[in-house]
C-alpha cells in the first residue's frame, strides 16, 4: 500500500520549517486519516487461540491503547475493525460476514493467525473455512499460530499505515467513498457438506500455479 | 468408598435383576474396567446408580462415541493328534474365520462429587451400524448428558430416545453425515490448494484441469 500523501502545494522541508514556528499546515486528508488511524476500534469478537493473544494485546503489558484501539466494542455497529482471530468453521463462517456486513463503513478487517489465513492446520478438513479472504476482503494479514501480540500490534500499525495512505477522493479512494464498490459482502448458506458457495468468486481467486504435466 | 467393579454389577443385577451387566476389561496399564449395560434397561441402571445411597453418581463428566467397524477375527484352535510314529504328539492348529458385527458404542463416565469416588464407566451398544441405532438418552438422569450426547448423534449417529432437543450441535443442520464414523468419506470439495501433494493434488486435478501452457521455445 502507498502511503504516498496527496500532491502538496509546499514540500515537505517547507512544510517542517512551518512547524517549527508553531504554524500547522495540513490538507483535510492529512487530518482526517490522521484522526482515523489513530481511534480504529476493534470489534469485541474472538473465535479461537489467537483471541487469547489478542486479549494480551490489549491488557496492560502490551497496551493496545497506545494506537488508539483500546476500546473493543461489543457491537458491530460501532466497530471499524475485525479481527479474525481464529480458525473459522464452516458453520461460524455466515455469522462472521454478517458481523462484517453489520459493521458500517470505513471498515477494516485483520486476519491473524494461520487459521483465518489459509485455515492453517485444519486447512485439509471438512468443516473449517480455508481463509476468510474468501468472503471478506482481508487489508492485514498477520502470520503465526498464534502470533504474539506484538505482531497484532505490528499488524496494526500497517493497518495505520495503510488508513494514512488512503486517498478521500479520487479512483484511490477506499470503498466507502466511491459508488461502484458494493458495500456488503455474500453470506454464504450452508449445504448438504459445504458452504453454498464455497467462496466469493469475486473476491477470491485460486493462486493460478503452472503444474509440471 | 467405590465397591469393586462385580460387586457393583451384583449390586445393579440386585436392584435390576433383568439387566444384562457385562464387566469390559481393559488389557492396557491403566486397567480401568467398565461395565457394558443392555439398552433395555440403561434409564433404570442409571437411576439406581444416582439415587442409591452408598453409590450417589451425582455427575456425568463424559460422554464419548466409538465406532466399532465390522470386523473379522482368527479363532485359531489346536488339536493334540497322536503321532503314529511315536515321539510327542503333533499339534495341528485350525484356523476359523468369523465376522464380528460392527456396532456403534456410547461411553458415560461417572463420579460422585457426594461420596468423593469414581470414575465408572458405562457402555452402552447399539445393535449395528446402519439401521438400528437407537439408545436410550441418559439426560433425564444426568442434565449434562444433554450437550455431549447431541455431540455422540452429531459425530456418529446415534439417536438418543427421550433426548429433549436431538440436534446437531457441531456440524450445521444441512450437513449430510456422520464425520467420526470410521468408514466416513471426506466431501469432494477441495479447492486449489497452492502447494497440492499427495492426496490434495489428486483431488485438485480432478476439478481443476491443468491451464493450457504455453511451450517454452527449444533453447
Amino acid at each position: 500500500m502507498s502511503d504516498a500523501p496527496a500532491p502538496s502545494p509546499i514540500s515537505d522541508a517547507e512544510r517542517d520549517e512551518l512547524r517549527r514556528h508553531g504554524i500547522l499546515l495540513t490538507s483535510v486528508q492529512e487530518i482526517y486519516n490522521w484522526g482515523r488511524s489513530h481511534s480504529v476500534w476493534p470489534l469485541q469478537f474472538g473465535l479461537a487461540c489467537c483471541a487469547i493473544e489478542m486479549i494480551a494485546a490489549s491488557m496492560a503489558r502490551f497496551d493496545l491503547a497506545r494506537f488508539g484501539s483500546e476500546v473493543f466494542r461489543p457491537s458491530p455497529r460501532q466497530a471499524d475493525l475485525l479481527i479474525v482471530s481464529g480458525t473459522v468453521t464452516k458453520k461460524m463462517a455466515p455469522q462472521v460476514v454478517r458481523l462484517w456486513n453489520q459493521m458500517p463503513e470505513p471498515k477494516y478487517c485483520i486476519a491473524m493467525g494461520a487459521c483465518a489465513i489459509s485455515g492453517g492446520p485444519f486447512k485439509q478438513g471438512y468443516n473449517v473455512l480455508k481463509g476468510i479472504d474468501r468472503f471478506i476482503p482481508v487489508d492485514v494479514y498477520i502470520p503465526g499460530c498464534p502470533p504474539r501480540p506484538e505482531a497484532l500490534l505490528h499488524g496494526l500499525m500497517q493497518l495505520q499505515e495503510k488508513i494514512r495512505g488512503q486517498a478521500i477522493a479520487g479512483p484511490d479512494a477506499p470503498p466507502h467513498l466511491r459508488d461502484d464498490v458494493r458495500g456488503d459482502c455474500t453470506v454464504p448458506a450452508f449445504g448438504p457438506h459445504d458452504l453454498i458457495p464455497p467462496k466469493d468468486p469475486s473476491l477470491w481467486h485460486p493462486p493460478v500455479i503452472v503444474r509440471p504435466d | 468408598m467405590l465397591p469393586p467393579l462385580d460387586e457393583l454389577r451384583r449390586l445393579i443385577l440386585t436392584t435390576v435383576p433383568a439387566a444384562t451387566v457385562t464387566i469390559v476389561e481393559n488389557p492396557g496399564p491403566a486397567a480401568q474396567h467398565s461395565l457394558l449395560i443392555g439398552a433395555d434397561h440403561a434409564l433404570a441402571i442409571a437411576r439406581f446408580l444416582r439415587d442409591s445411597s452408598e453409590l450417589r453418581f451425582d455427575t456425568c463428566s463424559n460422554v464419548t462415541g466409538i465406532d466399532w467397524p465390522e470386523r473379522e477375527v482368527v479363532d485359531v484352535t489346536r488339536t493334540e493328534v497322536p503321532n503314529p510314529a511315536g515321539g510327542p504328539p503333533k499339534v495341528i492348529e485350525t484356523k476359523a474365520k468369523r465376522v464380528v458385527p460392527g456396532c456403534l458404542e456410547v461411553v458415560y463416565h461417572l463420579y460422585s462429587v457426594a461420596r468423593k469416588h469414581g470414575p465408572v464407566i458405562l457402555r452402552l451398544r447399539t445393535a449395528n451400524r446402519a439401521d438400528q441405532v437407537t439408545l436410550p438418552s441418559l439426560t433425564p438422569v444426568w442434565r449434562a448428558c444433554e450437550f455431549q450426547e447431541r455431540e455422540v448423534f452429531d459425530l456418529y449417529g446415534v439417536r438418543f430416545s427421550g433426548h429433549p432437543d436431538l440436534r446437531r450441535i457441531l456440524m450445521w443442520d444441512e450437513f449430510v453425515g456422520h464425520p467420526m464414523r470410521k468408514d466416513y468419506v471426506e466431501p469432494d470439495d477441495y479447492e486449489w490448494e497452492p502447494t497440492p501433494h499427495d492426496e490434495v493434488l489428486a483431488k485438485a486435478q480432478r476439478h481443476y484441469p491443468a491451464p493450457p501452457q504455453e511451450r517454452l521455445p527449444d533453447a
